[in-house]
């Protein structure tokens, strides 16, 4: 029991403090490219690191009373890492796909090739 | 035949997944439960037997290519990712940035691999995929902290191409 606590208490401390910088980020960087950099590494990594708190708590509570919900809440944890861990870098590509089809050009660049691609 | 076993398979292990609770079998499902997940898998493999193997291509059957899978996840990824983290914390609190978008030729040829590819770098140092030529598939990154204006692939992302080809082609 108390083991699991205490590595309860760091996944969740290591979750919320990226989380916690991917929001800064958003406020602090100046385009949507810099702001989609800081939007998914920080709170993919945050949310799987909380998720993995959401494990260890599942874990604590089943090895303490045995209940089967507790197993079930593990498990879909784990599905819903997985989904998280698939899709938010899809989403960010998309964001980023669609943010310069539509003109919107990255700030302070010292390069661009995808506007001299001109892909269509 | 094949894509239906498969897609059968794969339907009924969600189901399993997501309906676990209590019951007589294993302490998870009951009677009840698997008979209908059966009948349920079988209707959806029946309709969607053509969406897993639209190029009639069967290499991703192979278990150690996802044996393979699983290590790259946990290794190397992981540890780019953990890299990528610190990363983004040191420029969200200095503010030094230097961005740009640079184009890579990773030499991937499946669509699984480079999309593999392009998801891996948008977790990892620095760098966000924005669009891609699909006539020889070059991917245009954008990086965060530019260092040299024709970055080789090594640069961008280290060995991944070679772990996703050993993975997806």
């Amino acid at each position: 029991m108390g083991i699991w606590l205490i590595i309860l208490y760091i996944f969740l401390g290591i979750g919320v403090f990226f989380n916690c910088l991917g929001s800064v980020g958003l406020l602090r960087f100046p385009d949507v490219y810099t702001r989609l950099h800081a939007a998914t590494k920080a709170t993919t990594f945050g949310s799987i690191f909380t998720s993995l708190a959401v494990i260890a708590y599942s874990f604590s509570r089943w090895n303490a009373c045995g209940d089967s919900k507790f197993r079930v809440l593990a498990l879909h944890t784990i599905v819903a890492l997985v989904c998280l861990v698939i899709t938010n870098p899809t989403g960010a590509h998309a964001i980023a796909r669609a943010a310069h089809r539509s003109g919107i050009m990255p700030k302070q660049a010292v390069i661009d090739e995808l506007k001299e691609a001109k892909l269509k | 035949m094949i894509d239906f076993i498969v897609t059968f398979f794969l339907s009924i292990l969600t189901y399993l997944i997501l309906t676990a609770s209590q019951g007589k079998i294993w302490g998870l499902w009951s009677v009840f439960e698997i008979i209908t997940g059966i009948i349920l898998s079988l209707i959806v493999a029946f309709i969607a037997n053509k969406v897993l193997f639209q190029k009639r291509t069967y290499r991703m059957l192979n278990p150690l290519r996802w044996v393979i899978f699983l290590i790259y996840l946990i290794g190397p990824f992981f540890w780019a990712m953990a890299k990528a983290n610190i990363d983004v914390a040191y420029r969200v609190i200095t503010g030094k940035i230097n961005p740009g978008i640079v184009k890579i030729s990773p030499g991937l040829k499946t669509d699984l691999g480079i999309t593999l590819l392009a998801d891996s770098i948008t977790l990892t140092p620095g760098t966000l995929s924005v669009d891609i030529d699909e006539k020889n598939n070059d991917l245009y990154i954008h990086w965060i902290n530019v260092t040299t204006l024709k970055p080789t692939t090594h640069h961008i992302c280290s060995n991944f191409p070679q772990w996703i080809r050993r993975i997806a082609e």
